[in-house]
């Protein structure tokens, strides 16, 4: 590594800087650079995921025996609710906006974001809601109980009485949540409108900018009906109205139309950044371009449309009309065309590849097997018959976890393994990493496969205690949530220890193509000494065309490479 | 793009080109947020029209209806400062200040006015907030587009307050086209909710 040049900029200000020995700082101030800014996001968020994961270690304890026996039920009641708020609103959506903001502007040949305060200002609204979430612990009457749903009346129950509770708590965290997604998604949207580099047109985009557009979108047309839907529920619970108590005349389902309109295509939010990593990480490691590259990412787009027309599949079995349900089942299954697209294409770019088996791709790999077991049991799910008959039970719970944990997680370690080195200027330990691996996707396996013949055998989630007859499979599943809880051990110590003792890492170590990897790890704070003027496609493994004109990393690089 | 024009020589970090290209995207950005910010309203309307259409019971006990002729009035008013607040803009253009000045101000009366009539019809209804769905979501849309309006007639006193800066709307002020696009937005949010509230009786 050449630092001549990076101490020249230092020399001009005394910020500190990559690889500076003040380093450390940047992370703890309001920095507005967007690559401090991601990895101020994944630390954040995977503080919280540990926090998430305790709690469901806790409930696999319960439900190792039958009885009741080792939480209170109200306790478990608040378990199943935290533990859902805080992995989707504390843990996937400020990872995956981390990974975004680290990665976006670096692929597409920016300096930064289009609107860096803005993109601080988001970042910091995490830490303030996830304290307000917490503080909900040590409040009277405990945290909200009533499911990451919060479906009144349910939620308008307020056993204490009092105006601040745990419910009212759970709804001013989701909503600052909400804000914090709101200035993220207009901030990324532009970004990737605005500001891409010269010759990078729209099929020159790599494919995760294209599934991070996609997922941003949605959040712009998706979370206003959930800020509407909250706002609505906050004035039931603290201001007297009556929008959907059905005791005063209100419409409890109307809640649940605002809340799926936003919280299913939320899933696609998670989901579509990891299928852009995937894109991103097959070829690297097969050593070929993607396949149908303008199919995949205009199925992102695809998909980001279909995402708005199906959200009553969570709602088949609150009084829809059979009308609604035909619809609804219709256009569930059509978003399996697009997605299988995906599916198809990266299949074919590991077909016949030379396949490098470092921890990122098998991570990618094991993600993959994974979302198609769950997007199997998905169909099953869109299917009206079947989902009445499993609505509600562990067979929806085993469905989402494949998702969220074995695809969204396990892509999520993917990407860490991959931008690592570009992140910190590190190698990993690629023997803890596969260890690593190892556990995650044997523990997936273990904790959630159970799940699915034991809600075909009837077992309702949602229960502190079960009927004998379901210890068998309850057994094996708590088994594995403990074993995932050891897997993050390994990742942690590898983390930590080659941040700072690991090997350090050549610019490009893995052979990639894209434009984050023609500067140097970590990048400099400027990213681009030269803007780069981009003269072919993303993927041109195999060939021997130049993915620029010109060299971005000016006299950074050029005389190392 | 924008960031090619920047001389990389002259662009060492910390608060470096963002700055620059925060000016250029803004309005694109505002505009993405508006219309994100268009959903809740679409949330709320939806949910108005299913609670209309499905409720049995509408109206609170002893509420024959809603007043229409001073809401019209405000209406009016309302809109009409959609016009006002062009010809506003038109003279910043024209960098004819004082001309900006005036017709700003009368922007800023006539959202004024708009926020006192709603006051006073609140005042002398028959209902409340929480006397059933009914009004519920009568002071929920009203009260929603109320502090639009107020934010609106804020962000005007804001950017009049600027134009007193020495120049400061040299070469255009993105202050000005984005405050009078959300007033646009208001306006027209207004429009629909008085059609579904008042005259969609």
């Amino acid at each position: 590594m050449s630092n001549a040049s990076l101490d020249a900029i230092a020399a001009k200000s005394d910020q500190p800087f990559p690889g500076a020995p003040n380093n450390w700082r940047r992370f703890f101030s309001f920095s507005t650079d967007h690559k401090v800014i991601g990895i101020q996001y994944m630390v954040t968020a995977f503080v919280f995921f540990l926090i998430g994961g305790l709690l469901a270690m806790v409930m696999r304890g319960e439900l190792i025996t039958p009885e009741a026996d080792l939480v209170d039920r109200t306790v478990y009641n608040a378990l199943f609710t935290m533990h859902g708020t805080i992995m989707l609103f504390m843990w996937t959506f400020p990872m995956l906006n981390g990974l975004s903001n680290y990665l976006v502007p670096l692929m597409i040949g920016a300096r930064d974001m289009a609107f860096p305060r803005l993109n601080a200002a988001a970042f910091w609204l995490v830490p303030v809601f996830g304290t307000l979430l917490m503080v909900s612990f040590f409040v009277p009457g405990g945290p909200s109980q009533s499911g990451w749903w919060a479906y009144p009346p349910v939620s308008l129950q307020n056993p204490t009485g009092n105006l601040i509770n745990g419910q009212v708590l759970w709804l001013l965290a989701v909503a600052l949540s909400g804000v914090s997604s709101i200035m993220g998604a207009v901030n990324f949207v532009t970004t990737i409108f605005r500001m891409r580099a010269p010759g990078m047109g729209w099929f020159r985009m790599p494919a995760f900018c294209w599934t991070v557009l996609s997922a941003q979108m949605i959040q712009l047309f998706g979370l206003p009906s959930l800020t509407a839907g909250a706002v609505m529920l906050l004035l039931d619970l603290t201001a007297g109205t009556s929008f959907f108590d059905p005791a005063k005349g209100g419409d409890p389902v109307l809640y649940q139309h605002f809340f799926w309109f936003y919280s299913h295509p939320a899933v696609y939010v998670i989901i579509l950044p990891i299928f852009g990593t995937f894109s991103e990480i097959f070829p690297v490691y097969a050593r070929k371009p993607l396949f149908g590259y303008r199919f995949v990412v205009v199925s992102s787009v695809i998909i980001t449309v279909l995402s708005a027309m199906v959200w009553v599949h969570h709602m088949f079995a609150s009084g829809t009309p059979s009308w609604m349900r035909m619809l609804f089942m219709f256009s569930t299954m059509l978003i399996s065309v697009p997605t299988g697209v995906k599916v198809f294409a990266w299949v074919a770019t590991v077909w016949g590849g030379k396949l490098r088996l470092d921890t990122p791709m098998l991570f990618a790999l094991g993600g993959l097997v994974c979302f198609l077991f769950a997007g199997i049991t998905g169909v099953m799910l869109g299917a009206v018959p079947f989902d009445i008959h499993v609505n509600n039970t562990y067979f929806v719970v085993g469905h989402f976890h494949y998702v969220i944990y074995g695809a969204t997680v396990m892509g999520i370690y993917a990407a860490i393994y991959h931008w690592f080195p570009k992140m910190t200027g590190h190698m990993y330990y690629e023997g803890l990493g596969k260890l690593h691996f190892a556990l995650t996707f044997i523990g997936v396996n273990l904790n959630f496969f159970p799940m699915h013949p034991l809600g075909l055998m009837g077992m309702p989630r949602r229960v502190a205690s079960y009927d004998p007859e379901f210890a068998y499979w309850n057994v094996i599943a708590s088994l594995g949530g403990f074993l995932l809880g050891v897997s993050t051990l390994p990742f942690i110590l590898n983390i930590v220890s080659s941040w700072v003792l690991g090997k350090r890492a050549p610019a490009n170590p893995w052979n990639a193509i894209g434009l984050e990897w023609l500067i140097s790890s970590p990048p400099p704070v400027e990213n681009f000494e030269e803007i780069p003027i981009v003269v072919s496609g993303p993927y041109g493994y195999g060939s021997d065309e130049s993915l620029v004109a010109n060299n971005p990393a000016g006299e950074l690089i050029s005389e190392h490479s | 793009m924008s960031t090619a024009n920047l001389d990389p020589t002259l662009n060492t970090h910390s608060a470096h080109a963002a700055e620059h290209e925060e000016e250029d995207h803004r309005m694109f950005g505002f505009i993405i947020f508006l219309l994100s910010e268009s959903v809740i309203f679409l949330s709320f309307f939806v949910g108005y029209i299913v609670y209309k259409t499905n409720l049995t019971d509408w109206l609170p006990a002893g509420v024959e209806g809603l007043e229409v002729r001073e809401p019209l009035i405000n209406t009016i008013v309302l809109v009409s400062s959609s016009f006002v607040i062009y010809f506003a803009e038109r003279f910043l253009r024209k960098e004819n200040l004082w001309g900006f000045r005036a017709f700003w101000l009368l922007t800023i009366a006539m959202g004024s006015f708009f926020l006192y009539g709603q006051a006073v019809e609140w005042m002398g209804l028959p209902f409340g907030f929480t006397d059933g769905v009914f009004g519920g979501t009568f002071y929920l849309l009203t009260g929603f587009h109320g502090l639009h309006v107020m934010t609106g007639v804020l962000l005007q006193g804001i950017m009049l307050g600027r134009s007193f800066l020495p120049n400061n709307y040299a070469g255009g002020e993105f202050g000005v086209a984005a405050t009078s696009l959300f007033w646009h937005f208001v306006d027209v949010i207004w429009i629909i909710l008085f059609i579904l509230i008042y005259v969609w009786q």
